[in-house]
């Protein structure tokens, strides 16, 4: 009797799983919801990179309008494996498409997109591609350009401070491009470059900068995703450019403007050509033009005369008339690197391994 | 000039060395060696960013910063002394914990800021008559209250170990505990003290990287002090006053590359960012061949003391 109510009972188990199992089935195939996966290497709410990511991704929900839902992981480490196990996740959990949001993302996202090759994939600054991994990323150097403007005209003392993550083309490009916009109202003034080798330290970032400011610095760049830089130059009185996302309201003290991303537009259209089912693999490269990239509005802190200058410099730059990397250009120890009136090529620049004579620095 | 800033700088970055090594001296002096102060300084860290975060209050930040250290230890302490588990494991697995409770409760802090109130109070001060000394008023006498109480603290855990009759004890405990307990000295109850105190001050190192250091909560503060200042012990021979020498030059070296990089140098950048972990590999190398015995390390280090056995 016992064993015939024990079969009886598991019977019953099994058709109430499998009619459980039919059910959902059925209502995830009628909401038609696309699921989007996000990986950033910090905190989405770190004040920086990710943040500005993290907005892109919010407002790119609400453009889609329900049709959307996103599954975000944060602090995800720079390493293959990591990269990989999260990736699974995601495509467990049903996202067709995934965005990696680090450069040190790449070679995960490289070997995810062979596991799952229905599953599109897009890398943010990578190179490597496949049929189904794109990458994206926007040409920050055109604000970086026009920050320095404002830089070289704050600067009393004409030695402006970067603290930067690591020696790699898109660092090193973003630099030069301010440096150049430094040198383009100030030839006196020198960018002072130090190296953290990481995107997201607030402890090591802060470190550097107050190394910097106390030898003699009093503007303030960073190419870091935390605002660890900035509240060192508030520690001591300084001014700052900062990075990724506006601080006028959370660093009032010291922020004067900043090169700013906005992803919105991208993962809108990127989500909507998945949905459409049109999505190529492509390398997208945006400027300022396109919106991916603009430089925020300069607050009061900033010097009056640097709205006009800025002003020039973007209608330039939208036109086409001014493009940043124009010879002559030399290199730090006087060598020419670009002739006069040629410019560099992209391949030339997305390898870029040499800084302009006003950097200070080494990238040894 | 340029140079003082720097020293003073050297300073401030040793500080949380200065605080873990002071805890690891006490703690090697009563025959325990402690691996896990890298876990009792992100416990620290994690516990007193909090408290300092949901109170705003410096002196509740710091108490349980210091308590959180301790209750560490205090595992430690059990394992070790009641249960005789074998000293190096447990110390690394306290490491390998304290890293990951730092991480746990730490994971909805990180990028949050230190509150005003907080910055404010250890914001740097300058002490009269010894902050106008020119140079060595720039360098000691113009830092965070946090800085001077580990100044006190040298000379106290100083007059502790050896002026007192309590640290005649303790250091009694450590290097033979046998004879401790035939004259009559509560073997375990010394142990437990300074083990206790050791997480405190571990404790305190951590929580100076979270509430002074920086200005916002990273996913890992201490990374790797804590080895650091294991290493310093050594260093410092078991002695408060070189253990502030020792923090500072690594200290020094920590934040030395930050300020070369200005320079054009024949060698590479990495190298500097090296140097803290080479000059230790140098240190312990030297260090062993020491000969004199009173600067070696207590005779029971590492070894439990079993009552049984005696």
């Amino acid at each position: 009797m016992k064993k015939r109510l024990g079969v009886l009972m598991l019977a019953l188990v099994l058709v109430v799983v499998s009619v459980a199992g039919c059910s959902t089935g059925s209502t995830s195939k009628e909401d038609e919801v696309t699921k989007v996966g996000f990986i950033y290497v910090g905190p989405a709410d770190d004040g920086g990179w990710s943040q500005a990511h993290d907005n892109g991704r919010a407002k790119m929900v609400e453009n889609m309008g329900g049709k959307v839902e996103t599954i975000v992981k944060e602090n995800v480490p720079e390493e293959k494996s990591a990269v990989i196990s999260t990736i699974r996740d995601m495509v467990d959990q049903g996202c067709t498409i995934i965005f990696g949001t680090s450069y040190g993302f790449m070679d995960g996202m490289v070997e995810a997109a062979e596991e799952f090759p229905d599953v599109k994939f897009e890398h943010c600054s990578g190179y490597m591609t496949a049929d189904n991994l794109g990458t994206y990323f926007g040409k920050i150097e055109e604000p970086r350009y026009l920050s320095g403007i404002v830089a070289g005209l704050t600067t009393k003392t004409n030695k402006i401070a970067y603290v930067a993550a690591m020696p790699i083309p898109e660092v090193i490009r973003g630099i030069n491009a301010f440096a150049l916009g430094v040198k383009s109202v100030n030839p006196a003034a020198t960018v002072n470059v130090s190296w953290t080798n990481t995107w997201y330290d607030p402890t090591v970032e802060k470190a550097a900068a107050e190394a910097l400011i106390q030898q003699g610095c009093d503007v303030t760049a960073q190419h870091q995703d935390s605002t660890a830089t900035m509240e060192a130059a508030k520690e001591a009185g300084k001014l700052s450019i900062g990075y990724d996302l506006s601080a006028a309201t959370t660093m009032p003290e010291v922020y004067m403007t900043a090169p700013l991303w906005d992803f919105s537009g991208y993962y809108t259209d990127a989500v909507q050509s998945v949905i459409d089912g049109t999505w190529k693999s492509q390398q997208y490269w945006g400027g300022m033009n396109d919106g991916i990239v603009l430089l925020d509005e300069l607050t009061a802190l900033a010097p009056g005369t640097a709205q006009g200058q800025v002003d020039t410099a973007t209608e330039a730059i939208k036109s086409g008339q001014l493009n940043i990397f124009t010879g002559e250009l030399k290199d730090q120890t006087g060598a020419v690197k670009v002739t006069a009136g040629s410019k560099m090529t992209d391949e030339a620049l997305l390898s870029m391994d040499w800084f302009v004579d006003n950097v200070v620095g080494s990238l040894k | 000039m340029e140079f003082v800033f720097f020293l003073a700088a050297a300073v401030k970055a040793g500080t949380c060395l200065l605080y873990a090594t002071l805890g690891e001296i006490i703690s090697e002096k009563v025959g325990h060696l402690n691996l896990g102060v890298e876990g009792m300084m992100q416990m620290g860290a994690v516990v007193g960013f909090i408290a300092g975060f949901t109170f705003g209050n410096p002196y509740a930040a710091v108490l349980c910063a210091a308590i959180a250290g301790a209750a560490g230890a205090l595992i430690y302490g059990f394992l070790t002394i009641s249960l005789k588990a074998n000293q190096v494991v447990t110390g690394l697995t306290l490491s390998i914990f304290g890293v990951g409770f730092a991480a746990f409760f730490g994971k909805n802090f990180v990028g949050k800021k230190v509150p005003e109130a907080i910055t404010t109070f250890f914001a740097p001060i300058k002490l009269p008559v010894l902050g106008d000394i020119p140079y060595v008023g720039q360098i000691f006498f113009t830092q965070s209250i946090y800085v001077y109480f580990s100044y006190f603290l040298v000379i106290a855990i100083y007059i502790y170990l050896y002026k007192t009759k309590w640290g005649l004890n303790t250091r009694m405990v450590g290097e033979n505990p046998v004879a401790a307990d035939a004259s009559g000295i509560p073997v375990d109850k010394y142990k437990y003290f300074n083990i206790a105190l050791c997480g405190a001050l571990c404790g305190l190192g951590g929580a100076f990287l979270s509430l002074v250091y920086i200005s916002i909560y990273p996913v890992n503060v201490v990374s790797g002090r804590g080895w650091i200042a294991v290493a310093l012990v050594i260093f410092a021979m078991w002695n408060p006053g070189k253990a502030l020498l020792g923090a500072y030059f690594f200290g020094a070296l920590d934040i030395a590359s930050f300020w070369l990089q200005q320079y054009t140098l024949p060698v590479s950048i990495y190298l500097f960012t090296a140097l803290p972990y080479l000059a230790t590999v140098f240190v312990l190398i030297f260090t062993s061949m020491r000969k004199s015995s009173n600067k070696k390390e207590p005779a029971w280090l590492g070894k439990n003391y079993f009552k049984e056995d005696r």
